[in-house]
C-alpha cells in the first residue's frame, strides 16, 4: 500500500495514522529491522525509518543517542537501505527521514532510484526546504517518491502554502517549537497549525514531536490525519536491559498507540 | 570580476554561486527571514550606522593599527605588515561581529542572546557585548572546551553569562553549534542566535562579512597611505572565515592582490588529524549552508583537529568556498609545528604574542614569501590579519614549548 492509500483507508475507517520513526542500525541493523517489524506487526501504519547523522539538530537527546549509538557501530548509508527493504516487505510503506547532507553526498538521483527500488515510498526532509530543493524536486518526480516537508506555526501564510504545495504523500506539522522528545503535553498549537494546512490542501496531516502514549495519540489523532511518535518509541529500545525486552516493549507501546489513533473521536 | 560583482553576492536566496543558502528546519526561517530585514533595514539606516562606528571607535578601538613588522619582515623575505585586530577590546576582531549582531538584537526588539564558543573567544565577545547592552546571555561550549577553557568559562561568568556545557557528540565547537541550534528552535520569538563567523545559514554570511569587513577597508586605506601602494598578497587565517573574509572583502576586486586563507593543518593533511576543509574535504552540506565539510562517505561529519582551537571546526563559510572555486583566493593548509614556528618567531622579532590562530597566518605568510618574491623579482609585501592576541593561548604554548610542564 502507498502512503497515501493508507491515509485513505484510515479516513475511510474514521481513524488517524499511526507514524512510529526508529533510526536504521539502532541498536544494529538487523536490531533495527527486528524492532520496526514488531511495530508494524502491532499495527504501526506507517514505518518512519531515520537515516542516522552526525549532526542531527532537529533532535532531541533520544534519537540523538540512537543515532550515535548506530554511528559507533558503523551503519552505512547502505545499511539504511537494506533495513527499509526489509521493512517493506512486510507491506507497511517505510518513508525515510534523512538530513540533507547524507543524501547529497550519496547523490540526489541515484539516492531516489535507489530508494524506489529498496521499496521506500519517499523521504521526510528535516532540514530542506522547498527553496533548495530543485534536484530533490526532479529525481523525487523521476522515481516516483513522496516528498514530505516540514511546516512550524512560525510559517507564514506563503510559506506554508508554497511548503505544502511541494509536498506529496503527506504534509508534516511541528507541532511545538523545538526538538523531538516526549513531552507531558501536546501543544495547543498543533490543532492551530492543522487547520492552516487543511485550508491550502487536500494532503493528510502528520503532527509530530511529543507523543508518548496511546491517550496522547488519540488526541491527537482527534485534529490530525497522522499522529508521529519517534522519542517514546527508540526509549524502548534504548531503555531496555536486552533485545526481547526492548522489542516487547516497543510491541506493547505501538499496539497502545495503534489503539489509541483508533479511540479518535472527531 | 570586479568590486561591485563582489558586492552582489549572496544573493536574495543567499547563494555565492552554488554555495550559501539556507538548510535549516523550517521553524527556523521566519527568524532568519526577520533577521535580514532588521539587517538590511539596519545597514541603511544612518541612526544605525553611527551607533555601531561610535561603538566601534570608543568601546572596541578600531580602526586597527596597520604595522609594518620590520624584524619579522627581515626573517621572512617579505614586507609584512600586520593588521592589529588582536589591539581591539576583548582582543580580537570578534567585537566587530558581536556589536554588529546584538545592536540589531535590540532593534529586533529580542531580549536574549545565545551563542556558540569553542576555544570561548567568542563566548567572551558575545558576554561582552551583553553586558553592554543589557542582554540575557547563553553560551553552549563543547564539555570538553570548557574544561580546557576553564579562564574562558570564568571570563563569561563575570560579565554575567550563563555556559551551559554540551556533552553530546565530540563535545566540541560543532556540538555547541548543533546544541544552540536547538535552543533557538525552541526559543526563537524572544532569542537571537549571535552566531561567530560568516558561516551558517543566510543571511549570516554575508551580515557577519558586511559587519567585519572594516578591517579590510582600513587595511586597504593604510597601506596605501604607509606605502603609496596595494599590497602583493592578503593573507588570514580560516576557521570558520570570518576574520580572512573581513579583511578579503575589500580586497576582492583588486586584481593585483593575491588572497591567501590558511587552513588548520593539525599534523598534515596526508592524516587524520587536521581542519583543511579545501586540502582535505569535499562541497557538502552542515550547520545551514552548502560548503566545504570534511565528511566521509556518506556524507558523516568528520571530527576536526587543529592546535588552534578557533580553526578547529570541519566546516568553513559558504563565500570561502565560492573564491576557492573561482580561484580569487587560494586556500593552503599551514600545520601545528609551521604555525608554532612563526608564533615564536613573532613573539621574539616583535614583542607581539599572537593568537595561535593568527599564528596560521604569519606561518602561511612565511611559507608563500619565497615563491612570491621568485614570481615578482622583488620583496612582496603582505598583509597578515592579525587577527587576535595569544593570551588565551599562553597554556597550550607554554606546554607546546615545554615551558610549563603540561
Amino acid at each position: 500500500m502507498s502512503v497515501t492509500e493508507v491515509f485513505e483507508k484510515a479516513r475511510a475507517e474514521g481513524r488517524a495514522v499511526a507514524i512510529g520513526c526508529m533510526p536504521a542500525g539502532f541498536p544494529t541493523v538487523e536490531g533495527s529491522i527486528a524492532a520496526m517489524v514488531a511495530m508494524a506487526e502491532a499495527g504501526i501504519d506507517v514505518i518512519e525509518v531515520e537515516l542516522p547523522y552526525s549532526d542531527p539538530v532537529m533532535d532531541g537527546p533520544v534519537i540523538q543517542k540512537a543515532s550515535d549509538i548506530a554511528l559507533a557501530g558503523g551503519v552505512r548509508t547502505r545499511d539504511t537501505l537494506r533495513a527499509i527493504e526489509a521493512v517493506a516487505r512486510t507491506g507497511v510503506p517505510v518513508v525515510l527521514m534523512t538530513y540533507w547532507n547524507p543524501i547529497e553526498r550519496y547523490g540526489v538521483d541515484a539516492f531516489a532510484r535507489d530508494l524506489a527500488a529498496a521499496g521506500g515510498a519517499g523521504l521526510i526532509t528535516p532540514d530542506l526546504i522547498p527553496d533548495e530543493a530543485e534536484e530533490w524536486l526532479a529525481a523525487s518526480d523521476a522515481h516516483q517518491l513522496d516528498r514530505t516537508f516540514l511546516v512550524s506555526p512560525s510559517s507564514t501564510d506563503q510559506r506554508l502554502a508554497m511548503t505544502v504545495a511541494n509536498c506529496r504523500g503527506f504534509v508534516y506539522a511541528t507541532a511545538v517549537m523545538g526538538v523531538t522528545g516526549a513531552r507531558e503535553q501536546t501543544s495547543a498549537a498543533a490543532p492551530a497549525l492543522v487547520a492552516r494546512v487543511r485550508a491550502v490542501t487536500d494532503l493528510p496531516v502528520g503532527v509530530g514531536l511529543g507523543v508518548r502514549d496511546g491517550a496522547q495519540a488519540a488526541e491527537v489523532g482527534s485534529f490530525a490525519d497522522g499522529v508521529i511518535v519517534g522519542s517514546a518509541l527508540v526509549r524502548c529500545v534504548l531503555e531496555a536491559p536486552d533485545e526481547a525486552a526492548g522489542l516487547a516493549s516497543l510491541r506493547a507501546l505501538s499496539a497502545d498507540l495503534a489503539r489509541g489513533v483508533r479511540a479518535v473521536t472527531r | 570580476m570586479n568590486a561591485s560583482a563582489a558586492g552582489l553576492l549572496p544573493d536574495v536566496s543567499g547563494h555565492f554561486g552554488r554555495y550559501g543558502g539556507r538548510f535549516v528546519p523550517e521553524a527556523l526561517i521566519a527568524a532568519l527571514d526577520q533577521l535580514d530585514a532588521a539587517y538590511r533595514h539596519a545597514m541603511a539606516d544612518e541612526a544605525f550606522q553611527a551607533e555601531f562606528g561610535r561603538l566601534l571607535r570608543d568601546y572596541a578601538g578600531v580602526p586597527s593599527l596597520l604595522y609594518r613588522a620590520d624584524r619579522f619582515s627581515a626573517a621572512a623575505g617579505a614586507r609584512i605588515f600586520l593588521k592589529r585586530e588582536d589591539l581591539n577590546h576583548t582582543g580580537a576582531h570578534k567585537v566587530r561581529n558581536v556589536l554588529g549582531q546584538a545592536l540589531l538584537t535590540k532593534r529586533m526588539g529580542k531580549r536574549r542572546v545565545i551563542a556558540e564558543t569553542g576555544a570561548g573567544q567568542h563566548g567572551v565577545a558575545t558576554a561582552t557585548a551583553a553586558a553592554l547592552m543589557d542582554l540575557e546571555c547563553v553560551v553552549y561550549m563543547g564539555e570538553v572546551d570548557t574544561e580546557r577553557q576553564a579562564l574562558n568559562v570564568a571570563r563569561m561568568k563575570m560579565l554575567g553569562a550563563t555556559v551551559i556545557p554540551v556533552k553530546t557528540g565530540s563535545r566540541t565547537l560543532k556540538d555547541a553549534i548543533n546544541e544552540a541550534l536547538r535552543d533557538w528552535v525552541s526559543s526563537v520569538d524572544e532569542t537571537h542566535y549571535l552566531l561567530g563567523t560568516a558561516a551558517g545559514p543566510h543571511p549570516f554570511p554575508g551580515m557577519v562579512r558586511d559587519f567585519v569587513r572594516g578591517i579590510g577597508v582600513e587595511a586597504r586605506q593604510q597601506i596605501l597611505d604607509q606605502t603609496g601602494a596595494l599590497p602583493d598578497a592578503v593573507a588570514a587565517c580560516v576557521g570558520g572565515g570570518s576574520n580572512a573574509i573581513g579583511i578579503f572583502h575589500a580586497f576582492v576586486g583588486d586584481e593585483g592582490v593575491r588572497l591567501y586563507g590558511f587552513e588548520g593543518g593539525g599534523e598534515g593533511v596526508t592524516t587524520d588529524r587536521h581542519s583543511a576543509r579545501f586540502s582535505g574535504g569535499s562541497p557538502g552540506v552542515l550547520h545551514g549552508a552548502r560548503t566545504y565539510v570534511l565528511q566521509d562517505e556518506d556524507g558523516q561529519t568528520i571530527e576536526s583537529y587543529s592546535i588552534s582551537a578557533g580553526l578547529d571546526y570541519p566546516s568553513v563559510g559558504p563565500e570561502h568556498a565560492w573564491l576557492h572555486d573561482t580561484g580569487r583566493a587560494r586556500y593552503l593548509p599551514v600545520t601545528d609545528a609551521e604555525a608554532m614556528d612563526a608564533f615564536q618567531l613573532l613573539c621574539r622579532t616583535e614583542g607581539i604574542i599572537p593568537a595561535i590562530e593568527s599564528a596560521h597566518g604569519l606561518g602561511g605568510a612565511l611559507a608563500i614569501a619565497p615563491t612570491l618574491a621568485a614570481e615578482l623579482g622583488r620583496e612582496p609585501t603582505i598583509i597578515v590579519n592579525l587577527s587576535g592576541r595569544g593570551d588565551k593561548d599562553v597554556e597550550t604554548a607554554g606546554s607546546y614549548f615545554g615551558i610549563l610542564a603540561s
